[in-house]
């Protein structure tokens, strides 16, 4: 590492009294500086192409054993054979209804969980009536594991919808509650006390204080529940479901087809990427005027 | 600096304090305490931590009720929050979420944004107006703050060591600020501070508060501007500061509401000399 180093030091000594002194030679400076910059360029690419090696590498080892028949598809799929399969399904239009249905099911799932979540926390974090009457048996609630209630599930709901919902909702519940509350009860109480002595109303004090306040508090709940969302959606899909990524994949493993299972797989990963990818986004617009979220 | 302010056709307010005390629970933080403000006066309350200089703000702000006594201002008695009187805080308490326009026009109705961008021009701000409080200094954040005090008109502005915090530059900068302002505006203005010298600076009349008494009441007759260099101003300070420093500290007790906290940690507070 110290020869780039050395180099970059050395290198614009020759340089400068030839761009200044010589007149014979005017080209050679900024020749001399234009290759600089290119090997510059050159080693920018270099440092952000590192990460990738490994990876790339791996998948490469895993395509060449696979074609030369060490690996059997049975246990994996070639990553072209992913491709394809990933191709043949987009192209069918197949791959965009299971995307469709999967995502409407995360979605409604968090809506109710989470909008469940956002006003109770909302309520026992503004008030101590509703914290006492409330809070302790949400906490109690919150210990059982939501993939515990499965059989209870389905029980109730069948194996509709409905318990694919229910599933979700009550696992988005908790990250948002607890975050909402923690951050309502975490607003500065000296900002609320000088609202209160400039003459902002109960509505204004909750809209221009406390809720901006609490937030962030309330957008890292958000996180934890999409995370959450697609790991409970999994589970929820393979319960018997006409349509969606679990479908899709449940289906392929009857068939062996290991290379559609894959798809799937990535299809979650992607998907999970793209929510956090989201929240992220809305933790930059909403949170802007925070130092620690301003872009850089 | 503008002197044309957008207040200036309100006038301060009279302030009468009869038998106040301040109880919190066992402890008593004012006793008894007697306090009559002319009009437009500007009157500096100075005393060491915890003597109950900022709960006596408080009270006059209407953040707390008083145990016994009343507090009449313009008249009338103080039960609680009031529209006319404003309060600048030691932090300045900006709304981090809103920008700098934003927090100067907060509790205003939308017609009037217009004069809070005039308020924020004469405290030097009207460029920074669309900035976010966190990229402000110190200085610049009680200069925002003070805007947002003056934007209402106050006719009673209640000042809780809104210096504190500031260097010893920036303080002369916001001493000359106050000062123009609430010559321009008029109003009666309460200012509580550690510094007796910015009590000189700024005050009609410098009171200082001992075990929850006042125990001295001195008017500053120096003509304004003032300058720190002038040998009536040095008097004047040192004969302040030698009375505030004449009764050793007692056990510092804690006030919620004044920090009371020692300026270093392991010096014990009648090592330090206070107010300077």
């Amino acid at each position: 590492m110290t020869h780039p180093l050395q180099e970059l030091q050395t290198t614009p000594t020759p340089v400068l009294p030839g761009s200044a002194g010589s007149p014979l030679l005017p080209g050679t400076a900024r020749t001399l500086q234009a290759l600089q910059q290119l090997a510059g360029f050159a080693r920018q690419v270099w440092q952000r192409l590192l990460p990738w090696l490994v990876p790339v590498g791996l998948i490469a080892l895993w395509q060449i054993a696979s074609s030369l028949g060490w690996l059997s598809t049975r246990v994996l799929p070639a990553p072209l054979e992913v491709i394809t399969a990933f191709w043949t399904l987009t192209a069918s239009g197949e791959l965009w209804t299971h995307v469709q249905v999967s995502a409407a099911r995360a979605l409604s799932g968090l809506a109710v969980g989470g909008g469940l979540g956002l006003v109770l926390g909302l309520l026992t974090g503004s008030s101590r009536l509703a914290e006492t009457l409330l809070d302790s048996t949400i906490q109690m609630v919150r210990n059982i594991p939501a993939l515990a209630l499965i059989p209870l599930v389905i029980l109730w709901f069948g194996i509709d919808e409905t318990a694919k919902l229910f599933l979700i909702a009550v696992s988005v519940f908790f990250p948002i509650y607890l975050n909402t509350f923690h951050g309502i009860r975490g607003v500065d109480p000296g900002l609320i006390e000088m609202g209160r002595t400039y003459g902002l109303n109960r509505w204004q004090l909750y809209t221009q204080i406390i809720l901006p306040g609490a937030l962030s508090s309330i957008l890292v709940g958000l996180r934890f529940s999409l995370g959450l969302m697609w790991v409970i959606l999994i589970v929820a899909e393979t319960i018997s479901a006409q349509a969606g990524i679990g479908y899709l994949t449940m289906n392929a493993r009857e068939f062996l087809q290991t290379d559609i299972v894959l798809v799937g797989i990535l299809l979650y990963a992607l998907l999970g990427k793209l929510a956090d990818v989201f929240a992220k986004g809305l933790e930059r617009y909403w949170l802007r005027w925070h130092p620690g979220y301003q872009a850089v | 600096m503008t002197t044309n302010s957008v207040t200036s056709e309100r006038r301060g307010e009279p302030l009468v304090l009869r038998d106040l005390s301040k109880r919190f629970g066992e402890r008593e933080v004012l006793r008894n305490t007697q306090l009559r403000v002319e009009p437009g006066q500007f009157i500096a309350i100075v005393g060491r931590s915890g003597c109950g200089k900022s709960t006596l703000l408080r009270l006059v702000a209407g953040l707390e009720t008083a145990s016994a006594g009343s507090i009449t201002v313009n008249d009338k008695l103080r039960t609680g929050l009031s529209d006319d009187t404003r309060i600048m805080f030691q932090d300045a308490r900006l709304l981090p979420w809103k920008r700098v326009i934003d927090n100067v026009a907060l509790g205003l109705p939308k017609d009037r944004r217009a004069d809070a961008l005039k308020v924020l021009d004469q405290v030097g701000l009207a460029d920074r107006a669309n900035d976010w409080p966190a990229r402000l200094s110190g200085g610049q954040r009680q200069r925002v703050s003070l805007a947002r005090a003056l934007v209402h008109s106050p006719r009673l502005l209640l000042l809780d060591e809104p210096l504190g915090a500031l260097d010893a530059l920036t303080r002369i900068e916001m001493h000359r600020l106050i000062e123009d302002l609430w010559r321009a505006s008029g109003f009666t203005a309460l200012l509580v501070t550690h510094d007796v010298q910015e009590a000189v600076a700024l005050a009609d009349r410098v009171i200082l508060i001992e075990d929850g008494r006042i125990a001295l009441d001195e008017t500053i007759a120096l003509a304004r501007p003032r300058s720190q260099g002038d040998a009536a101003f040095a008097a004047l300070e040192k004969r302040i500061l030698d009375r505030v420093l004449q009764k050793p500290a007692r056990e510092t007790f804690t006030n919620p509401h004044d920090d009371a906290q020692p300026l270093w940690p392991g010096v014990p507070a009648h090592g330090l000399r206070w107010a300077v």
